[in-house]
């Protein structure tokens, strides 16, 4: 037996993510088929053919797959599944709609974001935002998982390239249809992979003074921007920065929190960090406790100083 | 009641406050404390409750199958869950019932609707948003910034008390609810070490350089 991967993409570029859940993929110690569904969508199996540990490669191209909808994403990894072991994806958005339904399909259970693989059946996952971690076993006959990229570190990619090999579509049922996608553009590294994140809150005041302060910091240390919930909800920053419980997970080598209190639910989305920075006013903001450098001080003084001096 | 589910219970009533739709029915599964849960719901507004009452540990799969056999009995038009539990965090009830109906799906909703035969959904996907057009009837699970739900007022409280509640056995609806998962153990995650307080940004990127080499 073996297990499914399912490939994060946008019908042209593999996300860095797959990677990452290749990992967790090849610790369920039996060989891993990536599954790329989409339209149009031959270079990026390519790209997955290349990653190390990938046996081989299945295309399910299909129009009615081009935003890969959960409907007919559900319904053809139901089918797909019965022959592996197990079926993994990313816990994206994407990952969170689509493995749910599949599930369901297969009338097994599924296990949300898991951060470490114990075995082939037991897995480890955070609950209560974080604030504790669970150990479980599963006992359905092919488990369903989305992990946690941020957990797991990236395999490889070499010259050598699995086979490909085209898969049938089931058709579509048209119980949903795409209408419109507003998604930010950014020249900026990927929030959920980037080796460095700097983050706002409230503190910044507004969303004028958000950007002005951090896009330049970003810019030269090459970081990804996040926000804290408070941040995004005041709208000095879009949903899609948002770092926290009900936001993005991230795991960066150094994360920078600029004016964020470090409420429960932020911490959430970034306490296994490798290195946290804190910079706030208030020298008794809870993010103190759990940061390695903690600067106590106006953000508005410190951040240009802190920009001219990298 | 979950805050993402109070989300799911204010855009049901709005529905039906703008006449789109017709009744609000509430469902809890769960221990008797459930009833409580039913009764804040009911005092926002809405017009029954259905009690599936187990002392059980119901994992989202069965609790997909028992919403699927009320949704059917109901011969509900729309069925709003919170997108996520916030004991589990599991993100995935919503998403198997669609499945299990065979229904459309609009998850993390931050707006909704509703027109004739089909409801558009907004959804906060990781890139930005994204806007869907779901055939009826449908699944819809709820996000933070979909609505700000209502304070139950006084009056309303009282009045919920004499709203119908109809109380389900596991078994009048006919659903294995036996877990699939085993818990091996809960623990504390590991604690960062306390860190130190550094006097100016000099220090701080001296140490980020030579203690952390993080830059």
């Amino acid at each position: 037996m073996a297990t499914l991967l399912i490939a994060e993409h946008d019908n042209t570029n593999l996300s860095d993510l797959t990677a990452r859940a290749l990992t967790a993929a090849c610790a369920m110690q039996a060989p891993v088929t990536l599954l790329v569904a989409g339209s149009n969508c031959k270079a990026v199996a390519e790209q997955a053919a290349r990653l190390d540990g990938v046996e081989k490669v299945l295309v399910a191209d299909a129009p009615h797959l081009a935003q890969q909808a959960a409907e007919p994403m559900g319904a053809l990894i139901a089918e797909l599944a019965r022959d592996f072991q197990a079926v993994l994806a990313v816990a994206s958005s994407t990952g969170k709609s689509v493995l749910p339904r599949a599930a369901a399909l297969l009338d097994v259970m599924q296990v949300s974001e898991v951060t470490r693989i114990e075995s082939p059946d037991t897995f480890v996952r955070p609950i209560y935002a974080g604030n504790a971690i669970e150990t479980i076993q599963s006992s359905d006959p092919i488990k369903v998982i989305t992990v946690r990229s941020s957990a797991f570190e990236p395999a490889g990619q070499g010259d050598a390239s699995a086979p490909i090999t085209a898969v049938a579509v089931p058709d579509d049922m048209a119980l949903s249809a795409f209408e419109r996608q507003e998604l930010a553009q950014t020249d900026r590294p990927d929030l959920g992979s980037a080796r460095i994140v700097i983050s706002g809150g409230r503190a910044f005041g507004s969303k004028e003074t958000f950007d002005r302060f951090l896009e330049p910091i970003a810019a030269k240390l090459g970081a990804a921007i996040g926000a804290s919930r408070a941040a995004v909800d005041s709208g000095y920053a879009g949903n899609e920065l948002q770092v926290g419980q009900t936001g993005k997970v991230v795991a960066p080598d150094l994360y920078i929190a600029c004016g964020i209190s470090g409420a429960i639910q932020h911490l959430a989305g970034m306490k296994d960090s490798r290195y946290i920075v804190a910079i706030n006013k208030d020298a008794d903001a809870p993010i103190f406790q759990v940061a390695d450098y903690g600067l106590v001080g106006d953000l508005f003084e410190i951040l240009p100083e802190l920009e001219s001096k990298l | 009641m979950n805050p993402f589910d109070e989300i799911a219970v204010e855009e049901a009533l709005r529905l039906k406050e703008t006449g789109k739709a017709e009744e609000v029915v509430l469902v809890s599964i769960g221990p008797a404390q459930a009833n409580e849960t039913l009764r804040n719901g009911l005092a926002m507004g809405a017009d029954r409750g259905i009690h599936v009452q187990t002392d059980a540990r119901v994992e989202p799969l069965a609790v997909a199958k028992l919403l699927k056999a009320i949704a059917m009995e109901e011969a509900a038009d729309l069925m709003f869950l919170g997108k996520q539990a916030i004991d589990d965090d599991a993100n995935q009830t919503g998403q198997m019932l669609a499945a299990l109906l065979g229904w459309a799906q609009g998850t993390f909703a931050s707006r909704v609707e509703l027109g004739e035969g089909r409801v558009s959904v907004t959804r906060e996907v990781d890139g930005g948003l994204q806007t869907v057009s779901l055939k009826l009837p449908a699944v819809i699970t709820t996000d933070l910034r979909l609505n700000e739900p209502r304070y139950a007022s006084l009056p309303n409280i009282m009045k919920a008390k004499k709203k119908p509640v109809d109380v389900r056995t596991v078994e009048s609806l006919g659903v294995d609810i036996a877990p699939r998962h085993t818990v091996l153990s809960v623990t504390e995650p590991p604690a960062r070490k306390a860190g130190t307080l550094v006097a100016s940004v000099d220090e701080l990127l001296d140490r980020l350089r030579n203690e952390a080499g993080v830059l």
